[in-house]
C-alpha cells in the first residue's frame, strides 16, 4: 500500500488484503500452468497436457470469486482514492490473469496434436520465449504484491524482449516451413503457441500498467520502443 | 449462580417499585383527600347567594365583593406583570444570554421567585400603601391597586423565567436562518422567536395567574379586605383568599360554609387554568426536536 | 501547506475558463483566542458546486459562516483577510449586511422553518427587502417553491403551518426560503445530515438543478455525498485548507497524503 496507515475499520483492511492475496495466488497458478504447458510440449506427454487443460477451470473459478469480492467491496465499502484504484485494478488484473491461464491451456491443448507428429527443431525457441513470458508474469506479480511501481515499469519496458523473441521465433518457423513443407503442420501449431505466449507477455504488461495506476493514480503512458517490424508477426 | 443474580435483581426491583408505589400513594391520597374535602364542603355550601350577596354576618352573606375584588386585582396584576415579564424574559434570552448582567438578573429573579410572598406584601406596603396614605392624609391607604402590584411581583418572576427558558429552547439555527435572510435582530425576536415560543410563554403567563390567584399573604397588607362591594382600584378591596382567611377565623359555622365555597371557587379556577395550560401546550407544541 | 492550497491549487479551476465567484485570500478566523481558520486562500467558481469536507472541528462550517458573515451575531469572533464576492470584500465593514444577505443565502443542518404558514415562510424574507404587490409576491413564492422542487407537494396547503411538513420537505422549504431572495450564492451547511436517504437524494438532485443558477458551497460530513454532488472539493484539517481541486481528482487521486487518509477512512 502506498499509504501506510491502516483503515479505521479493520475488517476493511482484511478484505483488501485478502483480495490482493487471492490475485497473487491466482497469478502463481497461471504461471505454474504456463510452465507445465511448456513442459508437456517438451515431454510430449498427452495425459499431462490434458491435465493442464483441465486445471484452467480452477483459474476461471478464482476469477469469478475475485469478481464477486470486488463487487462486494464496491457495494459495501464504497472505496475511494487509492482503495478505489486497488479494487478497480484487482478486477482488471484478475481478468488479465484469467487470459494468461487460457493461453497456457491453449498451448497445452496444441501440444497434443504436436506430440503426434515428428518433433521439429524450433521447439526450444518456444522454451526461451515462454521463460521470458513466465518471468515477466512472475515479476509483475511480485510488483503487484509489493505495490512496486518501478519494477512493474521494468516489466513493462522488458516486454520488448518478449516481442523480439517472438519475432525471431516467427521468422525461424517461417524459414523452417519454407525449407521443409512437411513440417508445416507442426510449425503452424508452434506458431500459434508462440503467438499465445507472446500474448501472455502483453497481459503481463497490462498488469504492470495496473500496478502503476494503483500506486501512482495515473495511467502509465511513457513511450515504449516497440519491436516494430512490418513484415514480422501480425500483432492482434 | 446466574439465577442467583437475576433473582436478587428482580427482588430489588420489586422492592424499589413497592417503596416508590407506597410513596406515590401517600402523596396522592393526601391530594385526593384535600380535593375531596374541599369539593364536599364547598359544593354543599354552594348557592346563588355567594355570587349575588356581599359580606354579611351569618348565612345571609355572600362572596360577591370578594369575587369581584379577586378577579379585578388578578387581572390588573397580570396586566402589570405579563408585559414586563415577557419583555424582561426576552431580554435575558436574546440579548443577555451569555453576559454577566444576564446571569445576575437571572439569579435575582430566582430569588424573587422563591421569596416568601408576605415579604413582597410588606414591601408593597412600605413603598405604596404608606406613601399614598401620607400623600392623601389617609384618604387612600390600602387599595386594590397596591394589592395588584403585590400580586404582580409574585407573577413577574414566573413569567420572566418561563419566557427566558422557552425562548432559549428555540433552536439557535432558527435565529441564524432569519439573520441569514437579512432579518434584523428586533424583527427576528418579535416576529419569529416569540411566535415560535408563544405556547410556552402563554403557559408561563397562565401559571403565573394560577399562582397569584391563590395568594393571601401579600394582600393582607395591601388590599386589606372590604366587607362591601367596590369597583375603585384605590379603595380597600376584598379578595377570595383573604375572605376565606377571615371567615374561617369566625366561630359561626355558616361563615365556615361560605369559606369552603370560596375555597372551592379558587380551587376550580386554578384547576381550570392548569387544564387549559396543559391543553394549550399539548395542542400547539412546536416540534423543533 | 497554505501556499500550495492557495492560488496554485485554484489554477485548474480558473484554467478551465470558469469565473471565480468568491475569492478567499489569507483568511484567518478566531474564536476568542482559538485560531479556527489559518490563512485560507481559495477561489470558489461560479455556478458550480464546491464541497468542503473534513473531520469535525476542521473549520469547514466556520468558513461557510464567514461567507455571509453570520458569525457576526456572536460576540468575540473575528475574521481577518479578505473574502471577495465578485471582487468586493464582504468582510469590509462598509459592505452592507442587507446586500450581503440578499446575495448569499444559507441553509442549515436541521430544517428550521419559521413558525408560520408555508407561504409566509417563503414570503417573509422577501417582504423585508422588497415591497411587492400581492400578485407579484404570489408569483415569487411559487417560483421559489418550484425551484426548490416543493411546489407540487405543497401547492394545496400553502396556508398551513410549515411545521407540519416532513423533514425533507421542511429542508426544501428552507432552500426555497433562501432562493426566494434571488441570491447568487447558496451556502449549504450539512443540509441532509438530519434526513433519510430518499429525502437526501431529493436534495442532491435539487443541488444539481440549482447549480445552473447559483454558486453553491456545501459543507458535508458525507464523503459520498461530496463525491456525488460537487464539481470541486476542498479538504480542510485543523483550520487549514489542505487540498482543493476537481472533485474527481480529490476522490480518485488526491495529491496530499492527509486527504488520501481522510477520504479512504484511515484517519487518526
Amino acid at each position: 500500500m502506498n499509504t501506510t496507515a491502516d483503515h479505521i475499520i479493520k475488517s476493511y483492511d482484511k478484505e483488501l488484503e485478502r483480495l490482493r492475496d487471492e490475485i497473487v495466488r491466482m497469478g502463481e497458478l497461471a504461471v505454474a500452468q504456463l510452465e507445465a504447458a511448456i513442459d508437456v510440449v517438451e515431454r510430449r506427454d498427452e495425459r499431462a497436457a490434458q491435465r493442464v487443460v483441465d486445471n484452467d477451470d480452477a483459474i476461471d473459478a478464482m476469477e469469478h470469486e475475485i469478481s464477486h469480492g470486488v463487487v462486494r467491496l464496491l457495494a459495501l465499502r464504497s472505496p475511494l482514492a487509492s482503495d478505489l484504484r486497488a479494487v478497480f485494478s484487482a478486477l482488471r488484473v484478475a481478468s488479465d490473469i484469467e487470459r494468461i491461464g487460457d493461453y497456457a491451456a491453449n498451448v497445452a491443448k496444441r501440444s497434443i496434436p504436436l506430440s503426434m507428429v515428428a518433433p521439429v527443431a524450433p521447439a526450444h525457441g518456444l522454451k526461451h520465449l515462454s521463460q521470458l513470458a513466465a518471468n515477466a508474469v512472475r515479476k509483475v506479480l511480485t510488483a503487484y504484491r509489493n505495490d512496486d511501481a518501478e519494477s512493474a515499469h521494468q516489466v513493462w519496458r522488458d516486454d520488448v524482449h518478449v516481442d523480439e523473441a517472438y519475432n525471431a521465433l516467427f521468422r525461424e518457423l517461417l524459414t523452417y516451413m519454407m525449407e521443409d513443407p512437411r513440417s508445416i503442420s507442426s510449425c503452424t501449431h508452434l506458431l500459434f503457441m508462440a503467438k499465445n505466449i507472446e500474448r501472455i507477455g502483453d497481459h503481463a504488461t497490462n498488469i504492470a500498467e495496473n500496478v502503476w495506476f494503483v500506486v501512482k493514480g495515473e495511467p502509465l503512458q511513457a513511450p515504449r520502443e516497440k519491436a516494430s517490424d512490418p513484415d514480422a508477426a501480425p500483432r492482434d | 449462580m446466574a439465577i442467583n443474580i437475576y433473582t436478587r435483581r428482580s427482588a430489588a426491583n420489586i422492592l424499589a417499585m413497592l417503596l416508590g408505589g407506597i410513596a406515590t400513594v401517600i402523596g396522592l391520597v393526601f391530594l385526593a383527600w384535600i380535593l375531596w374535602v374541599t369539593l364536599k364542603n364547598g359544593f354543599s355550601a354552594l348557592n346563588l347567594n355567594l355570587f349575588t350577596k356581599i359580606t354579611a354576618y351569618g348565612s345571609d352573606g355572600g362572596l360577591a365583593n370578594a369575587i369581584v375584588g379577586s378577579v379585578g386585582m388578578d387581572l390588573l396584576a397580570l396586566l402589570i406583570c405579563a408585559p414586563i415579564g415577557v419583555m424582561a424574559g426576552t431580554y435575558l434570552a436574546e440579548y443577555a444570554t451569555r453576559s454577566k448582567l444576564g446571569a445576575t438578573i437571572r439569579f435575582l429573579n430566582d430569588i424573587l421567585l422563591s421569596a416568601p410572598s408576605i415579604v413582597l406584601g410588606l414591601f408593597v406596603y412600605v413603598i405604596i400603601v404608606v406613601p399614598m396614605s401620607n400623600m392623601t392624609n389617609g384618604a387612600v391607604s390600602f387599595s386594590g391597586l397596591a394589592g395588584s402590584i403585590a400580586l404582580a411581583l409574585i407573577g413577574l418572576p414566573v413569567i420572566v423565567r418561563t419566557t427566558d427558558e422557552m425562548l432559549q429552547l428555540v433552536p439557535g439555527t432558527l435565529r441564524e436562518a432569519a439573520l441569514s435572510l437579512g432579518i434584523p435582530q428586533w424583527k427576528l425576536t418579535v416576529q419569529v422567536l416569540i411566535r415560535a415560543a408563544t405556547s410556552g410563554i402563554l403557559t408561563g403567563v397562565l401559571l403565573a395567574l394560577a399562582r397569584l390567584a391563590g395568594e393571601t399573604a401579600p394582600l393582607l397588607f395591601t388590599a386589606f379586605g372590604n366587607n362591601f362591594m367596590t369597583y375603585s382600584p384605590l379603595a380597600k378591596t376584598a379578595s377570595l383568599p383573604v375572605a376565606i382567611y377571615q371567615y374561617t377565623n369566625d366561630p359561626s359555622p355558616a361563615m365556615h360554609a361560605i369559606a369552603w365555597a370560596g375555597a372551592l371557587l379558587i380551587t376550580l379556577f386554578v384547576l381550570t387554568l392548569s387544564l387549559l395550560t396543559r391543553l394549550f401546550f399539548a395542542r400547539k407544541k412546536v416540534s423543533y426536536e | 501547506m497554505n501556499d500550495l492550497a492557495a492560488p496554485a491549487q485554484a489554477q485548474p479551476v480558473t484554467a478551465t475558463g470558469v469565473r471565480t465567484k468568491i475569492e478567499v485570500r489569507n483568511l484567518d478566523f478566531y474564536y476568542n483566542r482559538f485560531h479556527a481558520l489559518k490563512s485560507i486562500s481559495m477561489d470558489i467558481p461560479e455556478r458550480k458546486v464546491t464541497a468542503i469536507i473534513g473531520p469535525s472541528g476542521c473549520g469547514k462550517s466556520t468558513l461557510l459562516r464567514v461567507f455571509n458573515r453570520i458569525y457576526a451575531m456572536y460576540p468575540k469572533l473575528r475574521a481577518e483577510g479578505s473574502v471577495a464576492l465578485d471582487g468586493e470584500n464582504v468582510l469590509d465593514p462598509g459592505y452592507s449586511m442587507n446586500r450581503l444577505r440578499t446575495k448569499v443565502g444559507m441553509v442549515f443542518q436541521k430544517p428550521v422553518p419559521f413558525p408560520m404558514t408555508i407561504y409566509e415562510n417563503v414570503a417573509y424574507g422577501i417582504r423585508h427587502h422588497e415591497r411587492l404587490k400581492r400578485r407579484q409576491m404570489d408569483e415569487r413564492v411559487e417560483e421559489a417553491l418550484h425551484q426548490a422542487a416543493l411546489w407540487d407537494e405543497v401547492k394545496d396547503k400553502l396556508k398551513q403551518s410549515a411545521l407540519g411538513l416532513s423533514g425533507g420537505q421542511q429542508q426544501r422549504l428552507c432552500i426555497a426560503r433562501g432562493i426566494a431572495l434571488r441570491p447568487e450564492v447558496l451556502l449549504l451547511d450539512e443540509p441532509t445530515s438530519a434526513l433519510d436517504p430518499i429525502a437526501t437524494s431529493r436534495i442532491e438532485q435539487l443541488v444539481e438543478e440549482l447549480k445552473k443558477t447559483y454558486t453553491i458551497v456545501i459543507v458535508t460530513h458525507n464523503m459520498q455525498q461530496a463525491a456525488r454532488v460537487s464539481d470541486y472539493t476542498a479538504f480542510m484539517y485543523m483550520g487549514e485548507l489542505i487540498e482543493f481541486g476537481n472533485a474527481e481528482k480529490i476522490f480518485t487521486k488526491p495529491d496530499k497524503k492527509q486527504t488520501e487518509d481522510y477520504i479512504t477512512g484511515r484517519f487518526g
